[in-house]
């Protein structure tokens, strides 16, 4: 439908039908934002014997994020003397930009992606490399020693694990044969890639918690050690904007991780009749709750073990699974 | 030009790994510590100076909030030297609830200890299963004292409370729970590949080094000196029960783990022994209402959670004392830290720091 409406001719119907479905997918995430971060708060208190939120909104806290968020709308918003204003200000809104705009060319299900483009996987890549420079930006704007050495720290773990994250996306695309995000759905209408590439699996999965900085990877905001890291300085909604693009990238590689490696919207054989969303929410909550799961249970890792681990482990392995599927994809069609 | 800069930053004293209100001015050249300094005394209270004007039973409150994870081996210390001093004969039943009380605020202190411990290296989940059983431990002496740190139940010459009835049972229950929960503890962190590689073969010192820096307990125990003043020099009745002292070779962060995790099994040891063998009897020699202590001087030494807690008397023969100094074990152990920090990388500031495992409240006095 959404794939008509751009090739239609520009209207003002056209215009609305799509801006309303915009809208509608703004609203998917931030409700995804506000009640995966009381699933992830409420499935943490259930490993670590706790509650969770059960105060606002009912015993299950349901209204717990959005008064969050509203304490935060309300904070102070201080900028210190020092720092470098401009960039300060700029800097919350490059790291989550970025965020807003991978969500275009993630396919949902058949029917509800926006940019269907050729490329969409490349442009996810590309795209949410950018939010690195608002971290960045954030560390050296705030003039503040802990956040400087946050924002070194997320420019060394987000490009050097962005590397294996790619890489260990090639194998598919070998398979594949497009790099169209429709296209690799479709291929794993039989298989899931996971069975296929289950060593890209790992590595992506590795990868993508590094890049989310979350635990064990959570080192540009290490509170025990940088206290919050390069968002030390920040307050109120700009605060709040650096854990929203955390968020929405969380929701973006959970997404990501379900139509590259569990087969997106696809059904497992025999129980069709579900529709595509509801088999795609399925795997999206799984990916997600394992994102929890891996919070509660590691230590963080350490910075030069982080870079070792990154380039003398991940990127070889990396680089040996495209040259295996290479070989097998090879030997396969001889046959 | 290009140039690199080195960078003076302070951690502390109001800084979530620091355990309280210390202060490190660290010299770094991008990650690496070039130099660290600590600076202490946000806490101090004088309690030593205090006790100079209060009579020794008013002592007992001000020790509690010393090392106020293990409030019982600094009332058991204070009370100790009084004693030994007076020449008292403490009755079986007083030194029986003392161990028990001891050895679980050694349980206690060391679960503090893993827990937060964890949660420096990034691990939240742990803290909050070290304080499930944490609180049981504390919900027993509160049952006992009243209180939930700051116990204040020993007195010279005995214990202010008998136990209540059930309690020693309760005691007894907890036992095996412990240890069930510590098998837990070994398979959720200690094979944990990043955690070994975060406290492995970090702020390692030698033997010798641990020797001249005064360092006790698991601290110098983990360079292989087989060391602990219930086994070497047995005071109260520590010389009725079979334990082990666990050591280790390494003198790194992961030795020190290991040690402290084994003393909390030696700890259940001596409980479970104490717990059988608990005698009827009256919990409170006779001691004159006010105390007053012969002319002269004493030093006793114990072994807290945390390695040598000592206490010097000097009495002139009055109410009060005319000298009182505790050696506290947090203050001598963290001498070492800034030869161990220097080199690092600031995320083993952290690991280097915890493992000392220092309270604030003892450096500080």
């Amino acid at each position: 439908m959404i794939k008509d409406l751009l090739h239609s001719a520009p209207s003002l119907l056209n215009f609305g039908v799509y801006f309303g479905l915009a809208v509608l997918l703004l609203l998917a995430v931030l409700g995804f934002v506000t009640y995966g971060i009381l699933s992830e708060r409420k499935i943490m208190g259930f490993m670590q014997l706790r509650i969770g939120p059960n105060q606002i909104g009912g015993k299950w806290g349901l209204l717990q994020t959005v008064a969050d968020v509203l304490k935060l709308l309300i904070k102070e918003d201080t900028i210190p003397k020092k720092a470098d204003r401009p960039l300060y200000i700029l800097a919350p809104v490059i790291a989550f930009a970025p965020a807003f705009m991978v969500l275009a060319t993630l396919p949902f299900t058949d029917a509800f992606q926006f940019a269907d483009i050729g490329v969409g996987l490349l442009y996810y890549v590309a795209i949410s490399g950018i939010s690195t420079i608002g971290i960045v930006t954030a560390g050296w704007a705030s003039n503040n020693k802990y956040s400087l050495i946050g924002g070194m720290r997320a420019a060394a773990q987000m490009i050097s694990y962005e590397i294996p994250l790619v890489m260990s996306l090639v194998g598919i695309v070998l398979l594949t044969g497009s790099l169209n995000l429709n296209d690799i759905v479709a291929a794993q209408e039989k298989v899931w890639f996971i069975f296929l590439q289950p060593i890209a699996f790992i590595v992506f999965m590795i990868a993508s918690v590094a890049e989310l900085n979350r635990i064990p990877f959570d080192l540009p905001e290490a509170e025990s050690e940088l206290v919050a890291g390069y968002h030390v300085e920040y307050s109120g909604f700009r605060w709040a904007f650096f854990m929203l693009s955390e968020y929405v990238y969380m929701f973006a590689m959970a997404t990501l991780t379900t139509v590259l490696f569990l087969g997106g919207w696809n059904s497992i054989p025999f129980l069709d009749f579900i529709p595509g969303a509801i088999w795609f929410g399925l795997k999206f909550s799984a990916v997600f709750y394992i994102l929890v799961w891996i919070r509660v249970t590691f230590p963080r890792i350490r910075a030069d073990q982080l870079m070792e681990f990154g380039w003398k482990v991940l990127l070889p392995v990396a680089l040996a699974n495209i040259f295996l599927t290479a070989i097998i994809k090879e030997i396969v069609s001889l046959f | 030009m290009l140039r690199t800069e080195e960078m003076l930053l302070n951690v502390g004293p109001q800084h979530p790994s620091t355990h309280g209100v210390f202060r490190l001015v660290i010299k770094i050249d991008g990650e690496i510590i070039k130099k660290a300094t600590p600076v202490i005394g946000y806490l101090h209270r004088g309690t030593e100076k205090l006790a100079e004007n209060l009579q020794y039973t008013q002592i007992i409150p001000y020790t509690d909030r010393l090392d106020y994870l293990a409030a019982m081996t600094n009332n058991y210390v204070l009370c100790h030297a009084v004693e030994t001093m007076m020449g008292l004969e403490i009755p079986d039943r007083a030194e029986y609830l003392r161990v028990i009380v001891m050895e679980l605020g050694r349980v206690a202190s060391h679960l503090v200890w893993w827990g937060t411990y964890l949660l420096d290296i990034g691990a939240t989940s742990p803290f909050l299963y070290a304080f499930r059983e944490r609180e049981m431990i504390v919900n027993l002496l509160t049952e006992l004292s009243g209180a939930r740190l700051t116990f204040n139940y020993m007195r010279v010459g005995g214990v202010k409370w008998d136990a209540p009835e059930g309690w020693i049972a309760k005691v007894a229950e907890f036992i095996p729970y412990m240890r069930e929960q510590l098998a837990g503890y070994h398979e959720l962190v200690t094979g944990n590949e990043i955690f070994v590689n975060r406290v492995k073969g970090v702020g390692i010192y030698t033997r010798e080094e641990a020797l001249q820096y005064s360092l006790s307990g698991a601290n110098l125990r983990c360079t292989g000196v087989k060391w602990d003043l219930r086994k070497n020099e047995p005071y109260s009745i520590y010389d009725r029960f079979t334990f082990d002292v666990p050591t280790r070779d390494e003198g790194d962060a992961f030795s020190r783990y290991h040690c402290r995790m084994e003393e909390i099994e030696e700890s259940l040891k001596i409980l479970e022994q104490a717990v059988e063998q608990f005698p009827e009897g009256p919990v409170l020699a006779k001691v004159p209402k006010i105390i007053k202590v012969p002319k002269g001087e004493a030093f006793v030494r114990i072994e807290s959670p945390r390695g040598e807690i000592g206490c010097y008397i000097a009495s002139e023969g009055k109410k009060e004392p005319y000298r009182l100094k505790f050696r506290r074990p947090s203050f001598y152990n963290l001498q070492i830290l800034p030869k161990l920090l220097e080199g690092e990388n600031m995320a083993n500031l952290i690991t280097i720091l915890g493992a000392i495992d220092i309270v604030l409240g003892e450096v500080d006095g």
